[in-house]
């Protein structure tokens, strides 16, 4: 074990005596070379999700304190997981749309559409709850796909489709509801989304299980590279992330417990989100979303189908859109004609911007949808305790937004000045 | 290629143009703007379809009709502006459109094979002696002119390509890296590949090609075999003061 240790920790495999001393080395040369190539990627302009955690420790500090903690409280970080769940699902669709440099106006009204259709279809039509869910699904799917193809086929741009598509769905968001207008979705399958939370004993099996997967994938990783000769992440940084993963899944995790247990709607946004992690970084699809935004004369000389790429993420985006407006009828138990409606796109839209997707493409990553929520909601979340009214949110928000953008549009002249 | 002409329009940009190369050789296209040579490489590169002539490669007649076509051939081209996302890092560049990836449960869970990948861009790198770039995990945006028309260069030989076709590869360069690239083409031409390179660089054509083609108003002006020739001869062709072995006939 100790030896395996070394190994891991050192490029070569130190004479016994010294061992000690140069795992101590190495610890600390590490620790060295981390410090050094992180500052150096801040210089550059690689910021990474670093400012918007930073931000996400001054908001809870700053509404903690005006509170009198009362933000920080279990139960308000249980609403507040609740909270976030449609706009992280929506998010995570946005990121896919902004890695590829474009953008998606719709994902608003595909959510007030998809709830409609949800609802018509349980309430009205009595379709089972897992059937409407899925043809839920579909439309939102379709929808996209429409507009991805749109945008891929006729050279239109993403821009202008999707403005056509934010005004039409919402048109048929209303042609559905029907003149009753809301529709009330009693269905217990549907309601509990964001109703319930996981039994404890579940809650712990996920944070556990989010810990030791990644610790188990990180380090066969290593081990595998080590193997084949290839340089390897020293054993103490593993150690570092490892124990920051373990310490935040588990903390949140008993944190929530400690009130009501992890909601659902929170498990299915972490799931989409932890999914969309892996396909973007693991699989030939997520390369070529990163190629095609990066540059895309590149990407199609390489003969990569950059038009079934644009199809393909924007029917993701649809279907993620839809999604949320498949949380939004749980948590409203019913599809109004305001679903979707409102600040909830800009939002979707902050959220992606603020975690540090760029808006030029080919940047960030799909945690930015979860983290860049977790500001959007803390701070609309925070408002309310304070009993500020909705144009101060309105205010803040767009402010928010704005600094966002701007950290984005900076840290890129930053690379341009780095020669990047 | 045997007798290639092209025209657009009116234009006739390439007339009943020959043109050779041999596995192990380097030959230089240069001639003036508008002389035809990008034009005569797209044609070989699939870009352009010639109106007239024939493409002979490895001893029999073929039909290069699209990118692909090229590529299958075991032709790839090096344009000016390189190709490279920023974005992406050195290997992820170098496997561009051609990721290798683990077949965990084929055709819905393939994760990228990013361990296989790394090695062999390393082995590549290295059998080109490419030691100028630290780490292959480097984003490219964070390279210079010449490890990027390193990392390009690379990138089209690492799929058992025969001929290499390089345009303006040092155009963007400093002294050091223009070295780099020069030593990266002689290395190629060691590996026994065909290369052309297109460049308007008298003395590093003259320094580093085998045989250097003279292309002048659509025609092949002259051919210079390597050290028969003087910068003056070949700006003389070039600018058409004076004809030198018209045709070429090798």
């Amino acid at each position: 074990m100790r030896m395996a240790q070394d190994d891991l920790a050192t490029p070569q495999t130190p004479p016994d005596g010294i061992a000690t001393v140069v795992q101590e080395r190495g610890l600390r040369g590490s620790m060295r070379t981390l410090m050094t190539l992180g500052l150096r990627r801040v210089r550059q302009g690689e910021l990474g999700p670093l400012p918007v955690i930073l931000g996400l420790i001054v908001i809870a500090l700053y509404f903690g304190s005006q509170t009198s903690w009362i933000f920080l409280n279990a139960r308000n970080m249980s609403n507040l997981v609740l909270q976030i769940a449609a706009i992280g699902s929506v998010a995570t669709g946005i990121v896919l749309v902004l890695l590829l440099g474009e953008i998606d106006l719709s994902v608003g009204s595909i959510a007030g559409l998809t709830s409609a259709v949800l609802g018509v279809l349980v309430v009205y039509h009595n379709w089972p709850w897992w059937l409407a869910i899925i043809a839920t699904l579909a439309v939102g799917a379709a929808i996209g796909a429409f507009q991805g193809a749109w945008f891929g086929l006729f050279g239109v741009p993403a821009f202008v489709v999707t403005l056509a598509g934010f005004l039409a769905w919402q048109g048929v968001q209303l042609r559905v509801l029907g003149p009753n207008g809301t529709v009330n979705v009693f269905e217990p399958h549907i309601d509990n989304i964001a109703a319930t939370y996981l039994p404890t004993i579940w809650g712990w099996a996920l944070g556990v299980g989010v810990a030791v997967t990644y610790t188990a994938a990180n380090l066969i990783k290593q081990i595998r590279r080590r193997r084949a000769g290839l340089s390897s992440q020293p054993l103490a940084v593993l150690l570092v992330w490892t124990t920051i993963i373990a310490a935040i899944s588990l903390g949140a995790v008993g944190y929530l417990n400690s009130y009501a247990g992890v909601p659902t709607a929170g498990v299915v946004m972490l799931g989409l989100v932890l999914f969309f992690v892996w396909v973007t970084t693991n699989t030939k699809f997520g390369r070529y979303v990163y190629a095609v935004g990066g540059n895309i004369e590149a990407a199609r000389r390489a003969g990569i189908n950059v038009t079934a790429i644009r199809i393909w993420v924007f029917t993701l985006s649809g279907m993620l859109a839809a999604v949320g407006g498949l949380i939004f009828t749980s948590r409203l138990t019913a599809a109004s004609t305001q679903t979707g409606g409102g600040t909830f796109l800009l939002e979707a839209i902050a959220a992606a911007v603020i975690g540090g997707t760029s808006l030029f493409g080919g940047r960030g990553s799909v945690w930015a949808a979860l983290l860049g929520a977790l500001v959007i909601g803390s701070v609309s979340n925070g408002l309310d305790l304070m009993s500020q009214p909705p144009e101060i949110k309105y205010m803040v928000e767009g402010g928010i937004l704005l600094v966002a953008v701007t950290v984005d549009a900076i840290s890129r002249r930053g690379r341009a000045a780095a020669g990047r | 290629m045997r007798g290639i002409s092209k025209h657009f329009g009116a234009v006739q940009a390439l007339t009943e143009v020959d043109f050779e190369v041999y596995p192990g050789e380097v030959v230089a296209l240069v001639g003036d703007n508008g002389a035809g040579k990008s034009t005569l490489v797209k044609c070989v590169a699939g870009t352009h379809a010639p109106d007239g002539g024939k493409i002979v490669f490895e001893g029999r007649e073929v039909k290069i009709a699209s990118p692909s076509d090229a590529t299958h051939l075991g032709i790839e081209t090096v344009y000016q502006d390189l190709a490279l996302c920023d974005n992406l890092d050195v290997v992820q560049n170098m496997f561009l459109g051609r990721e290798r990836v683990q077949r965990l449960i084929p055709l819905a869970v393939e994760p990228l094979s990013e361990i296989e990948m790394e090695k062999q861009a390393l082995g590549v790198l290295e059998s080109l002696r490419v030691t100028t770039i630290d780490s292959v995990r480097t984003k490219v945006a964070s390279l210079s002119g010449g490890q990027r028309q390193s990392v390009a260069i690379s990138k089209a030989v690492m799929w058992n390509s025969k001929v290499v076709l390089l345009d303006e590869p040092t155009a963007a360069l400093g002294v050091a890296q223009t070295e780099q690239v020069l030593a990266l083409i002689a290395q190629l031409r060691e590996q026994g590949l065909g290369v052309v390179v297109i460049s308007h660089n008298l003395a590093e054509v003259l320094d580093v090609a085998d045989r250097i083609v003279v292309l002048r108003l659509g025609r092949r002006a002259a051919t210079f075999e390597r050290g028969e020739a003087t910068p003056d001869d070949v700006v003389a062709a070039i600018t058409g003061a004076r004809m030198l072995k018209i045709g070429g006939n090798r």
